[in-house]
């Protein structure tokens, strides 16, 4: 009998957790257009599948008032569930709790579900919804941010990290989603910032709102800490699940492979690249002519688009594509587009996802704002990751091959397994019309008609050098294939570099240009 | 066939050939490079001016102090970077400035 009455006792105990900040406080977050904390892991994670841990800790603060209050969970829930099957740890802050202000056990909850993360191997998925730092708390609300940014830092490239800024997300909070692999960020839901406009009116005089300060739209597109946006929360839901299928549980596995199917998309990939090299195309179409069932799940797609980036399949297994697109800025790299390859390559590697690299690029970007905004040092990134990396590397080069772009792009130089070209392909030391206008300066100069000249000299410079065969003279390109045998080759390549067997000198860890 | 939405293409030039491509925005907004004039005295972070030392026409000496700019709880004193004559002043004490603002007009010292 006593049993029973504890049970109902326990019931009574957890609904009134679950209610987190009372029915008044839900109110107002589902007025905000927000999902409550528990609604969205609910929403994420498969039915049934949610187990809840530590609901019962309470914070420990006694000064200004706090000894009298009590809050749910401490503001935040944690717990372990699946998603498509993958096992995750989870956390959601919970906004209704005291603005879901983060205070020591409300960061020590988060701490352990992030250490059995590490420990089990499995992806740690954070949703952030936070007004920051509980000032009641002071130096403990400090230090439980540290506790946290030191085990992302220790989980880094161990385990997949997820951090989903579901609300506000301000001041010393907004590092530990820098520190993970991937932020999603929802429309008009989002706000990361340091300062926030407050301050900064205060400050400087400056005024702005939230959502131009740090919305979600200026992280997706302005700064690139965001890597995922979407919509509506639900949107945002579906990108997670979407992307757990694809990448592994933790760097000492694969990921999980599914039934192949053949691309859905039989366009002639031929016709999708226009003959003249100054004439752009999409080079989204390319990737969806070999990837797995057309699939193609891209990352940071509005931030610097002059790369492309994301996960697909081929037969089977998740890779992952790196591919200039001559539709934005005519594919060239800068600051920015360095920064995200590099990233993506860097995570590739850490989660042994083979990286297939597409190639059709005219160089670095030109102009004092890069030079000034250090493209040295962010172009030298690529480089690092490029050259770090164990998994298979695969590169096709579509047409445009130039200079220290083509260097940087995954060169044999740089380790690539397998290096294919195109027959168009144009591989030299830069453009052909820069490069005759250098080499042949005295004829065209001492040429009657200048400019007749200078076209012969450019057809000639196209002829002997700008083209992929000096290239595959000294064995720098493995082959030279036709467009459609492009999936059938890189599927092959992938096959055979299944045992690679890369090794690095032993290093505490290398020194790259952050 | 897909319906493709119409994108205007800019010519882009990447050293001598000009390819056809669209712009991003951020690339649209970057700060075009101008020349630093020696004769701006210029904000080099944002504050606020707590007060000024000389007025327009003083003929003021190199490493003379002009303001005072307090920024991130600092109080940073402007010096003159050159011997030069005061022109215009575009800031009074307690105004909020952002960075690069153009604080104080110099013209060279034998000018009218």
């Amino acid at each position: 009998m006593t049993l029973k009455k504890n049970i109902l006792a326990l019931r009574q105990k957890k609904a009134q957790v679950q209610l987190g900040g009372g029915e008044k406080a839900i109110e107002k977050q589902v007025a905000m257009g927000k999902m409550t904390a528990r609604d969205r892991i609910l929403n994420l994670l498969d039915a049934n599948s949610f187990h809840e841990y530590d609901m019962f800790v309470e914070h420990e603060e006694r000064n200004f008032g706090m000894d009298s209050k009590e809050l749910a969970g401490d503001g935040v829930i944690t717990g372990t569930g699946t998603i498509k099957g993958a096992p995750v740890c989870i956390y959601a802050q919970d906004f209704t709790v005291m603005g879901g202000s983060l205070g020591l056990k409300h960061a020590r909850k988060i701490t352990k579900i992030m250490d059995h993360a590490l420990k089990m191997k499995m992806p740690c998925i954070g949703i952030n919804d936070s007004g920051g730092a509980r000032i009641q708390e002071g130096i403990g609300a400090l230090a439980g941010y540290g506790e946290i940014f030191y085990r992302n830092t220790m989980a880094s490239g161990v385990i997949p990290q997820i951090s989903v800024i579901l609300g506000p997300c301000a001041g010393g909070a907004v590092y530990s989603p820098a520190l993970t692999d991937f932020v999603f960020v929802v429309e008009n839901i989002s706000k990361m910032f340091i300062t926030g406009p407050n301050v900064i009116e205060t400050v400087l005089g400056e005024k702005i709102s939230q959502e131009d300060l740090g919305g979600a739209r200026v992280h997706a597109e302005i700064t690139g800490n965001a890597h995922f946006y979407a919509q509506t929360e639900m949107e945002c839901l579906d990108q997670i699940k979407e992307l757990i299928s694809l990448i592994p549980h933790s760097n000492q596995e694969k990921a999980a492979r599914i039934e192949p199917k053949k691309p859905k998309i039989r366009k002639n990939i031929e016709n999708i690249i226009p003959a003249d090299p100054k004439q752009p195309y999409d080079v989204r179409d390319i990737i969806y002519t070999l990837s797995d069932d057309s699939k193609f799940l891209e990352v940071q797609e509005l931030w610097a688009p002059n790369i492309v980036i994301g996960f697909g399949r081929m037969n089977g297994e998740t890779i992952g594509f790196v591919a200039n697109q001559p539709m934005y800025l005519a594919g060239v790299l800068d600051c920015d587009a360095s920064d995200k390859a590099a990233r993506f390559i860097r995570f590739c590697d850490a989660f042994n996802i083979p990286i297939l690299t597409l190639e059709d690029m005219p160089g670095y970007l030109p102009g004092v704002d890069q030079e000034h905004a250090g493209v040295i040092r962010h172009g030298a990134k690529l480089l690092y990751a490029y050259s770090e990396a164990t998994v298979p590397k695969i590169t096709v080069i579509l047409r445009k091959a130039y200079g220290g772009g083509y260097i940087a792009m995954n060169s044999r130089h740089l380790g690539a397994d397998f290096m294919f070209a195109w027959p168009g392909a144009e591989i030299a030391v830069m453009g052909p019309e820069g490069a005759a206008n250098i080499i042949f300066r005295k004829e065209i100069m001492e040429a009657e008609d200048q400019d007749a000249m200078r076209q012969q000299k450019v057809q000639e410079y196209i002829e002997k050098f700008a083209n992929p065969f000096v290239a595959a003279s000294k064995g720098y390109i493995d082959a030279v294939i036709e467009p459609k045998e492009t999936r059938e080759l890189v599927l092959h390549a992938l096959e055979v570099s299944k045992n690679k067997d890369d090794h690095r000198p032993y290093k505490k860890h290398g020194v790259p240009p952050f | 066939m897909k319906k493709k939405e119409v994108i205007e293409m800019v010519d882009f030039a990447v050293t001598a050939r000009k390819y056809k491509t669209q712009l991003t925005n951020k690339y649209k907004n970057r700060k075009v490079w101008v020349n630093p004039n020696p004769y701006e005295i210029q904000s080099s972070i944002p504050g606020t001016v707590i007060s000024i030392a000389v007025n327009e026409g003083d003929l003021v000496k190199e490493g003379d102090h002009l303001l005072i700019l307090e920024a991130m709880k600092m109080q940073n004193r402007i010096q003159m970077p050159f011997t030069a004559r005061i022109k215009k002043i575009n800031v009074s004490p307690g105004d909020k400035v952002p960075k690069d603002t153009l604080m104080i007009e110099l013209e060279a010292e034998g000018e009218e």
